[in-house]
């Protein structure tokens, strides 16, 4: 089987764009992806757009149609098709797309997310949100993405010893990293207190604890091993894709704060890129609620159980052991759902061609890329890098 | 969000916390399931209704300050996870209680309430939400 290389990367910036609609935004990134490979709009065979909410918040379902469409690539006639799997939507058409090519079927594939979610006025986000969770046995009831997060957060905190500083430290990371990317949301870095002080959103987790409501696209251009050799370019191997399931419902998993998904790709991402966690220069997490980032740590086996509290202070910043979300995370850079996880392989691409600047992790050479579901219904996990 | 049939379908296990069991293992599900998640295949047309006592423990829960505007009216407002004696972890409301009371380990009972009502006209949506006991 081919391996699969990314050529090219683009995206928009992420943030609340009062004044972008839903396919500028995914043309814009989709045209800036096209630029950055070198390649024209025709070498494309196949598009793969990834988009979890624009069906109940901009009332447009079609989105494969719309994307190529707009993009002026109508008339080539290539498939181009919606991955839907809730905010993990982009690490899925990722992986799509890399079976797209593996299969022989193709050799040059767009892939191209987008979610534009400021379109909706003042609480409404907070319901068509909860339609990534069971709406009939959980958002019915009152829950929120951010209150199931606070569960997990308060029974993990009060199993592990674990305060709420800890929690705190992801998204102090998060906006620090963020003041150093073009493209993120938010520029001002915090400080602990400021972390710890914000007005709750839903107790024990604040409003800096939770990503943001945002606009935005990223794409990538995915390109055949015999492509990559014929036109002599110099891609980033993809060494590895993995996905797993679980319940949809947190009440239903074995516990509260157990996100086996995030383990069980993980794991098969490694193994299948014969690669160990030593071997990882930087990982881009799901950070979509501060405790999730604490969880995946674990769950990823970058510390035991419990025990993320000892990475979070030194080992998780820009030149510590293991680098965490130097884009900025879902926290900072921004979290537009369909265009999160593509946006984690942008970051990822320009961080392995050294073209950073500030936040350029030193010497990269594997990136761990984390896209999840939910609560953790799933988890696609990506290495990329290597020879 | 919703529609009158949708709400109608699933009101009796929502009225009456009625889950079912599978025949072959004999593990309890709420909401019920139609294949059990462990027998897959042997739970097949063997899963039988089963009403919950609606009695449990308080697993974790969260003050919501941020809520849907179907649930504006009742912020802030207490969300939990229940461990059910039966077996099963439901999600639900903890109400009529002091929210200083509430805490993590507390027994807790079903009733039955109103959830959420769908603007000025629209239906209202009745269902369980737990009391302390």
């Amino acid at each position: 089987m081919s391996d699969v290389y990314i050529i090219g990367a683009g995206e928009t910036k992420f943030g609340e764009l009062w004044e972008r609609s839903l396919r500028e935004l995914a043309v814009e990134a989709g045209l800036k992806a096209i630029e950055n490979a070198g390649i024209f709009s025709r070498d494309i065979q196949v598009l793969y757009g990834s988009n979890s909410l624009a069906g109940i918040i901009n009332g447009q379902e079609n989105i494969g149609a719309l994307i190529s469409d707009f993009s002026g690539i109508a008339e080539n006639h290539i498939p181009a098709i919606r991955v839907e799997a809730s905010t993990a939507s982009g690490g899925a058409a990722v992986r799509q797309a890399g079976l797209a090519i593996k299969s022989g079927e193709y050799d040059v594939v767009m892939v191209g997310g987008v979610e534009k979610m400021t379109d909706v006025y003042g609480s409404e986000i907070i319901d068509l949100t909860s339609s990534v969770l069971d709406r009939e046995w959980e958002a019915f009831f009152g829950a929120t993405p951010a209150s199931l997060a606070a569960i997990t957060a308060r029974k993990y905190m009060a199993d592990f010893g674990v305060d709420k500083e800890a929690l705190a430290m992801m998204s102090v990371n998060d906006h620090l990293n963020a003041s150093k990317n073009p493209d993120a949301q938010f520029k001002n870095r915090i400080s602990v207190e400021q972390a710890m002080g914000a007005t709750p959103v839903a107790e024990p987790l604040n409003l800096m604890d939770c990503s943001p409501v945002s606009d935005g696209a990223a794409a990538i251009i995915l390109a055949s091993e015999k492509y990559v050799k014929k036109n002599k370019i110099d891609g980033i191997r993809i060494a590895s894709s993995a996905d797993a399931q679980d319940y949809l419902a947190v009440h239903s998993r074995k516990s509260l704060y157990a996100l086996d998904s995030a383990r069980i790709a993980g794991k098969s991402a490694l193994e299948k890129a014969h690669v160990k966690l030593d071997d990882i220069s930087f990982a881009e997490l799901h950070d979509s609620y501060s405790i999730y980032g604490l969880i995946e740590l674990e769950e990823l086996g970058f510390a035991e159980r419990g025990h993320a509290k000892d990475l979070v202070f030194d080992d998780i910043k820009l030149g510590g052991r293991i680098p965490v979300n130097p884009s900025g995370g879902l926290k900072a850079k921004g979290n537009p759902f369909g265009a999160t996880g593509v946006g984690q392989f942008v970051e990822a691409y320009r961080q392995l061609k050294s073209k950073c600047g500030e936040r350029q992790v030193k010497g990269a050479k594997y990136a761990l890329l984390h896209s999840m579901a939910g609560t953790g219904s799933m988890s696609v996990v990506h290495i990329v890098g290597g020879e | 969000m919703g529609e009158v049939s949708r709400f109608w379908r699933e009101s009796v296990h929502r009225y009456r916390l009625m889950g079912n069991q599978c025949g072959n293992c004999k593990r309890i599900f709420f909401p019920p399931r139609d294949v059990c998640p462990i027998c897959h295949r042997e739970s097949i047309g063997k899963m039988k209704d089963f009403t919950l006592s609606g009695n449990g423990t308080i697993e974790s829960f969260s003050v919501v300050h941020d809520v849907p505007p179907a649930f504006t009216r009742q912020r802030p407002y207490i969300i939990a996870i229940i461990r059910l004696d039966d077996g099963p972890s439901v999600t639900g409301q903890i109400v009529d209680s002091d929210p200083g009371e509430v805490e993590m380990g507390k027994r807790v009972t079903s009733v039955f309430r109103k959830v959420a009502q769908e603007g000025e006209s629209g239906i209202i949506e009745y269902g369980y939400k737990f009391v302390l006991a």
